[in-house]
């Protein structure tokens, strides 16, 4: 059997499963495009472009992901623009199945509708608030009394 | 200082500087265009200020909690200043460091309910509280903008605001609630504020222009009644003073005459900005 090579794979398809190699800096488990911060990619012609969608306005890690993707992709086409789009909100709708396992994992719990914000730790529904800003814009401090154990939540927008 | 770039330099360079989607501005009426750039500066100014007033509580806030909360409103806030002056300098071609550092005092065009100095905690929830609160309805009213680089900014932004206005309201209540001193303190921030609370609304360059071409929603006297309507529900709840009734002045956004809290401000925003002519930083 002969493995396949990049060209018969559609160059968009190889630039997403790329694209799951970068993750988010401030929390390094989720990738970008779990994170749903990825609009859109669009391949032609020796051009790609991403378009990113910021979390935060004031995300100082935009730059950085920016940066990132643009390394990522280096080799896949002559030129590689990462653009920064508001054409839609990013909301935290668009984190994936995958991206809320992981942040999860990583001791965060994902966002949620519901008031009631679980311990990512022990699954706790006895949790309380603790203050709705934290270490980073996306970030809230919650406190969980089962397992005396601050975690962070990442915010619902 | 230095010609070569490291990642951290152009990262923290980029805070004032991102890449903002491109849009094609060409079709715009020049009159209308001048007005939508008066009205972006208006706000970018605002959020500007009051970012740097709520940086000013970074490491001597009341509590940890409110260092971290006020340093996080500083940084949306900046946020919201750099993308208004980005959209901005598209429709004029300015370049927005210039727009953001490099003005002189009286050429800002903030309200002046953000020239006063933070004073203490429970003045800063006032003032904080009083702008939070206007600045929603303005957001409102620019929702379904017919400008529409500026309706994608405004939703994305609003969703930033919402709590703002959740921690604002709820120490606002905390505060305003508490028999004694906090009570006493707010009460007589909200009567020093109230002659200049509603600045926010100050009528600004062809408003007309702007709401028959559908890029505001109403002109900002209407906007300020219904601030006004919805701020005093919310402080005769609480049972504080109410915002009185009179329109917006005139020259709410007027700084020809700098008051010397806010040069104080700029002197502070400006200082890295002034080292040195065209320094990276």
């Amino acid at each position: 059997m002969v493995a396949p090579s990049m060209a018969v794979i559609p160059l968009e398809s190889a630039v997403w499963a790329a694209l799951h190699d970068v993750h988010d800096p401030e929390i390094p488990t989720i990738s970008v495009v779990d994170l749903g911060v990825i609009r859109g990619v669009s391949a032609e012609q020796g051009r790609i472009r991403v378009e990113l969608l910021p979390t935060f306005i004031g995300c100082p890690a935009i730059t950085v992901m920016q940066d990132a993707i643009t390394e990522r992709l280096r080799g896949f086409a002559d030129e590689v623009s990462v653009d920064i789009s508001f054409a839609e909100p990013w909301t935290s709708e668009r984190i994936t199945a995958d991206g809320r396992a992981a942040l999860r994992a990583a001791g965060f719990a994902p966002p949620s509708q519901d008031v009631v914000v679980e311990c990512p730790y022990c699954g706790s529904r006895d949790t309380r608030i603790e203050n709705v800003f934290g270490p980073t814009l996306c970030r809230a401090i919650y406190y969980c009394p089962d397992c005396r154990q601050p975690f962070e939540q990442f915010k619902e927008v | 200082m230095t010609t070569e770039m490291t990642p951290v330099r152009r990262a923290t360079r980029q805070l004032i500087q991102p890449d903002l989607p491109e849009f094609d501005s060409s079709g715009l009426d020049p009159a209308l265009r001048t007005a939508i750039a008066d009205l972006l500066l208006t706000m970018a100014d605002d959020e500007f200020v009051v970012g740097f007033r709520d940086s000013e509580w970074t490491g001597i806030a009341p509590m940890l909690e409110e260092d971290v909360a006020f340093s996080s409103l500083a940084q949306d806030e900046i946020g919201h200043a750099r993308l208004l002056y980005e959209l901005r300098s598209a429709l004029t071609g300015e370049d927005p460091d210039r727009l953001a550092f490099h003005r002189q005092p009286s050429e800002y065009r903030h309200a002046r309910l953000l020239d006063q100095p933070r004073q203490g905690w429970a003045f800063t929830i006032a003032r904080r509280w009083l702008y939070d609160t206007a600045d929603s309805i303005r957001l409102a009213g620019l929702a379904a903008s017919s400008f529409a680089p500026l309706a994608d900014v405004v939703a994305k932004i609003r969703r930033e605001e919402r709590y703002h206005l959740m921690h604002l309201n709820a120490w606002l209540e905390r505060l305003g609630t508490h028999h004694g001193k906090p009570r006493g303190k707010v009460l007589s921030a909200l009567k020093a504020l109230n002659p200049i609370a509603s600045s926010v609304f100050a009528p600004i360059a062809n408003e007309e222009m702007l709401v028959d071409a559908g890029v505001l929603s109403a002109p900002m006297s209407v906007l300020a009644a219904r601030w006004r309507s919805e701020a005093n529900a919310r402080l005769c709840a609480l049972n504080l003073r109410p915002i009185s009734d009179a329109p917006p002045a005139a020259d709410g956004r007027d700084h020809a005459v700098p008051d010397e809290s806010f040069v104080w401000l700029w002197n502070e925003f400006t200082s890295v900005a002034r080292l040195e002519e065209g320094v990276e930083w």
